[in-house]
């Protein structure tokens, strides 16, 4: 029997346990790094956020070993109603007992120990989902079940916006992939990412723009479909037309002569023209699938339409500030650009090889603002150049393709749906971060998983890998 | 594929997108690594010196002075001997306490940048400080240059320069804060020309915050490119001496060269002293109290009634119009009568024929003219008289901007037939109701470039040149401006008895009626016009136009003197000497310059106190 027991630890995950340690090292080098100035040296001194942070590390890793060895992973299943209830209730009590850190209303502090209920959230959250859905008679196509899984979903979002975490709440739509891969229509993921694209450039360019592109993609979709040679030519045309024309009509000066002729006319004449067309044709066969590209389209449409609404009234004005300074319609670099424009002169200043560990200029003297914590990236890249960023990536990228491929190996749903959850949550963590210190997201303040200081994200992410990584070895167990 | 392989697919090019940034900001844009906001390098900005200005002969009008302004780098400050410090550019310490601690309290907005702690501190201090500055640290300085002025004269002309404030700096990006424009003036006109180009070089410092050295030993730097240097058609002696003349005196003198347009001198008195010009700020409450108004360029703003200098111009247009001949006789016998009023004149022979009508400047005679003008049968109303009148007028250049190059001139006014169709009504008005246009009184605005462009044309026969100060325009569309002839609506030949009574009034013997007997400088056959404006507040203005010589003229010039009486009295001796002084390089006439150097005009002008 005990033999037995041991016998499963052969088969512990030790590529997803070696990214983790290499990750915590990486991440320690650099907060010391970006906290290091000449005087005080001294690796345990708790006073600097080196020092803390190795009771953090520490502590995590015998957090790490309690779950590997110790729990049992039968536990998970039972408890996660529970905890997730319990996570309900500190992310709703932390609205009236929370302290302000950093803007957001979301801490709570204990003496000399500050904790954000947003990081157990994302680990409770995603076991009652697998919980949820790993049961006998789910299935997303059911009406019943989808609303189940968006109420498990919205509750905590919602708590965390009206903490103002927003952040930590984007964080949520990555469980899209986890619900694509368990049954949800690849339409919906497709739409979201239509969304997002035709939102950037009714925001940066002008609604026009964006009606065509749609109206081209709309067409694209419809070719796909069509039945002869012919007709795919007859639609290609004026898709290849009104593509041509975007760049004039948002005003870049790729196609400088089209300005004579005003593109945006020619445009609408040739939409009105092809969409009279389509809708005669169209009524004649596949009258379901017209019907399902109608409704899109006037979604959509109604999108581009609410852009200015949504953008100026629902968005909070350092968030709309943030955008506006990502897409380049304002620049102010002392204000709410500043900390990107040092971020990146940060990473850039770094070249292929770096400036060498604990060389950096840049993000010393605090000019990187949240520099050990959200914006620790801009260290790396700045100390140890593309070669040492790209490495962090890659070991990123691993250990997300890793616990995806794992998760497709079990048996048990369960530990599959919470497999994509955690990779979901990282991979979210992890494109935000990096695309924000690199000046291709918003300005949106959440840690990099391992890497960044912190306590509470520390342990949640360890608690996280860990629980997967033994849910990984209860295959074993006969 | 599997929606697993989408999934996996869809990470790996979030990964790649990651990566090819990430490529792009550290490889391939150079953009964040040479970057002055980038806290690892330290730009050291060098100023380029500004273009200096020559005179016509080549002696220097403008030049630069070095000084320096001490910098500071407040991240780079640590203690030192504040004392000292303030001993070696005498300030007050407590002033600097505050200031240092303002550093310290906006040391995040300021980062790594150097800001400007002293301006202008002259070599010497600076010398005392370099040798010391090792106990400065955070402390440096960058020569810079202001201007220096070898001649006393031309202030209003050049112009100054001054620290670009914020309004100038949101439209011009290629400038920062603490640079300097020219504010007026020539340095105003030539800024692009005068500026030149900022340069930097760029240091490295290591992770201590030490310049370590020259970054890739100074392949990014760039130099300063200095400015170009102009060459005005200022005569520099000539501007300085009239400037002399002028003391005391509220007005102008232009002088002109015609057979180029260029302008020899231009005074407006009294003007910005050009001791204050270099330094201006400190004295620019003084200046612009002042009630004289120095700032303001009589040369080329003040609008006046030009006096009987017009009646050349009426003159001119009768001949042209054939209504009278320079044999036509008017008779006058103590001025105009026209319906129960008058419009005097000064006791002289009667009748006067054309060239004595110019040479005594008779008032009746010309009121004649225009008479006989505005009842010339070709047109059919007093409407189109008076346009034809006013098109002729006009040709002159009167009327409108010349298109100098001289900042802010003003255009001046010539009245059209649809103001006096408005002041009287339609066909309600005649020739008697703008009598005193006759002899350059009522509406008219002309400035004295305006005068001293009148002049020219007399000189030339006929034509003018847009007069001009620059003569090395780099820019060839400027440069063809000032080359094209503009001709007025008279032919050339009506010009000649004109001139023939302009000799007469300066050179006829005295007690023969010669209206400008104290301008007469012998060979040098000066032909004149003087005039008598009058100003609704006290004295009439003295005005005089002259060229010389008579064949082949070499210089126009144009006094306006305010509130100082006969155009013969002040304004035709004053222009004498300057002609004088032009073409003879001296003069020879020293009652007459202490006449006019000694004469304290100015207290009857009428100001405002403030």
């Amino acid at each position: 029997m005990l033999s037995d027991k041991m016998n499963k630890y052969r088969h512990l995950d030790w590529i997803l346990i070696l990214c983790y340690l290499l990750l915590i090292c990486i991440g320690w080098m650099n907060i010391y790094s970006s906290v290091y100035s000449e005087g005080s040296k001294f690796v345990f001194d708790f006073s600097k956020k080196y020092g803390m942070q190795i009771i953090w590390i520490v502590t995590s890793i015998i957090i790490a070993i309690l779950i590997t060895f110790v729990i049992s992973s039968k536990l998970y299943r039972a408890l996660s109603p529970l905890l997730y209830v319990f996570a309900i209730i500190l992310l709703f009590s932390v609205i009236f007992l929370g302290r302000d850190i950093n803007g957001s209303h979301s801490w709570f502090v204990l003496g000399p120990v500050s904790f954000q209920p947003a990081e157990i959230s994302k680990l409770t959250t995603s076991l009652f989902l697998a919980y949820v859905m790993s049961k006998y008679d789910f299935n997303l196509k059911k009406i019943r079940n989808t609303l189940t899984v968006m109420l498990i979903l919205l509750l905590p979002m919602l708590l965390m916006v009206m903490e103002k975490e927003t952040g930590s709440a984007l964080v949520y739509l990555g469980f899209t992939f986890m619900l694509y891969r368990e049954g949800m229509s690849g339409w919906f993921l497709s739409f979201g990412m239509l969304a997002i694209m035709l939102f950037v450039i009714t925001l940066k360019f002008s609604p026009l723009p964006a009606i065509i592109l749609l109206f081209a993609i709309f067409m694209i979709i419809d070719g796909l479909f069509g039945r002869n040679l012919i007709e795919r030519i007859l639609e290609a045309t004026p898709v290849i037309i009104l593509l041509s024309f975007l760049p004039g009509i948002a005003g870049l000066k790729t196609f400088h002569f089209l300005k004579a002729i005003k593109p945006e006319y020619i445009a609408v004449i040739i939409v009105m023209i092809t969409a009279v067309f389509l809708a005669i044709r169209n009524s004649k066969r596949r009258l379901e699938y017209t019907r399902g590209l109608l409704i899109g389209f006037v979604c959509a449409i109604l999108l581009i339409f609410s852009v200015d609404f949504i953008f100026d009234k629902i968005l909070q004005p350092h968030q709309r500030a943030r955008i506006e300074n990502l897409l380049g319609i304002t620049e102010d670099l002392q204000g709410s650009g500043y900390n990107v424009n040092q971020s990146k002169i940060a990473i850039g200043s770094g070249g292929f090889w770096g400036k060498g560990y604990l060389k950096g200029t840049q993000t010393k003297y605090n000019f990187v603002p949240e520099q050990s914590t959200d914006f620790i990236f801009c260290t790396i890249g700045e100390e140890w150049g593309f070669a040492g960023s790209f490495m962090v990536i890659a070991i990123y990228l691993i250990m997300i393709l890793r616990i995806i491929g794992q998760s497709e190996k079990q048996e048990s749903s369960f530990t599959r749906i919470y497999g994509y959850c955690t990779a979901s949550v990282f991979a979210m963590h992890v494109f935000i971060n990096l695309g924000m210190t690199m000046g291709i997201m918003p300005v949106i303040g959440i840690p990099l998983p391992f890497i960044s200081y912190g306590g509470s994200s520390m342990w949640s992410f360890t608690i996280l890998l860990f629980i997967f990584i033994r849910l990984e070895l209860s295959e074993w167990e006969y | 594929m599997t929606k697993k392989n989408i999934i996996t697919a869809g990470i790996l090019i979030a990964g790649a997108i990651l990566t090819v940034k990430l490529f792009l900001l550290q490889v391939v844009d150079r953009q964040y690594k040479i970057t002055a906001e980038n806290n690892a390098y330290k730009y050291i900005t060098i100023y380029p010196a500004r273009g200096i200005i020559y005179d016509r002969n080549g002696k220097i009008l403008v030049d630069n002075k070095n000084y320096y302004d001490i910098m500071i780098t407040p991240m780079e400050v640590s203690a030192f001997d504040t004392t000292d410090f303030c001993r070696i550019f005498s300030l007050d310490i407590k002033d600097v306490r505050r200031r240092l601690a303002s550093y310290r309290k906006h040391k995040r907005i300021i980062g790594f940048r150097t800001l400007q702690f002293l301006k202008h501190v002259p070599v010497e201090t600076y010398n005392v400080f370099a040798e010391q500055s090792y106990r400065f640290p955070g402390f440096g300085a960058v020569m810079r240059s202001t201007r220096e002025y070898p001649f006393n004269a031309g202030a209003n002309l050049f112009g100054y320069i001054s620290e670009a404030d914020s309004a100038f700096l949101a439209n011009h990006p290629s400038y920062r804060m603490g640079d300097y424009m020219g504010a007026t003036g020539l340095e105003n006109a030539y800024e692009k020309y005068l500026k030149g180009e900022k340069g930097y070089n760029i240091y490295v410092r290591d992770v201590h915050n030490r310049i370590k050295s020259r970054l890739e030993n100074g392949e990014y730097d760039k130099s300063a490119i200095p400015g170009r240097n102009l060459s005005i058609s200022i005569d520099g002696d000539l501007q300085q001496y009239g400037e002399e003349l002028m003391k005391n005196k509220v007005g102008s003198i232009v002088a002109i060269e015609p057979s180029t347009g260029e302008i020899l001198a231009i005074i407006s008195s009294p003007g910005i002293d050009i001791n204050e010009l270099a330094d201006i700020s400190k004295y620019y409450n003084k200046i612009i109290n002042d009630p004289y108004k120095p700032m303001f360029n009589r040369a080329i703003m003040s609008e006046y009634p030009p006096g009987s200098v017009f009646k050349a111009v009426n003159g001119l247009i009768g001949l042209q119009d054939s209504v009278i001949t320079p044999a036509s006789e008017f008779s006058c016998h103590g001025g105009f009568h026209y319906g129960n009023r008058k419009l005097g004149c000064h006791i002289h022979k009667s009748p006067l024929d054309f060239r004595n009508a110019i040479k005594m400047s008779c008032n009746t005679y010309f009121c004649n003219v225009m008479v006989a003008i505005m009842n010339n049968k070709k047109y059919k109303n007093i409407d189109e008289r008076f346009d034809h009148w006013r098109k002729m007028v006009m040709s002159f250049g009167f009327g409108k901007r010349l298109g100098s190059d001289l900042p802010s001139e003003l255009g001046g006014n010539v009245p059209s037939s649809s103001y006096y169709d408005k002041l009287y009504g339609k066909n309600r008005w005649n020739v008697y109701n703008i009598i005193s246009l006759s002899i350059g009184q009522g509406e008219l605005g002309i400035t004295p470039l305006h005068m001293a462009n009148l002049a020219a044309i007399i000189a030339n026969r006929g034509y003018y040149y847009v007069p001009h100060i620059i003569r090395n325009s780099p820019d060839s569309t400027d440069r063809r401006k000032f080359e094209i002839r503009h001709y007025t609506a008279i032919g050339s030949s009506h010009f000649k008895p004109l001139i023939d009574g302009m000799y007469m009034a300066v050179n006829s013997p005295p007690g023969t009626g010669g209206t400008a007997g104290l301008a007469r400088v012998d060979s040098l056959n000066i032909c004149g016009k003087t005039g008598t404006a009058q100003n609704p507040h006290g004295k009439d203005n003295s005005v005089f136009i002259c060229f010389a010589p008579e064949d082949n003229p070499k210089i126009a010039v144009a006094v306006y003197i305010e509130n100082a009486g006969f155009g013969g009295t002040w304004a035709a001796p004053v222009a004498s000497l300057i002609i004088e002084k032009y073409l003879k390089g001296k003069t020879g006439r020293p009652y007459i310059e202490k006449y006019v150097m000694d004469a304290d005009l100015k207290q009857n002008v009428h100001v405002k106190e403030k």
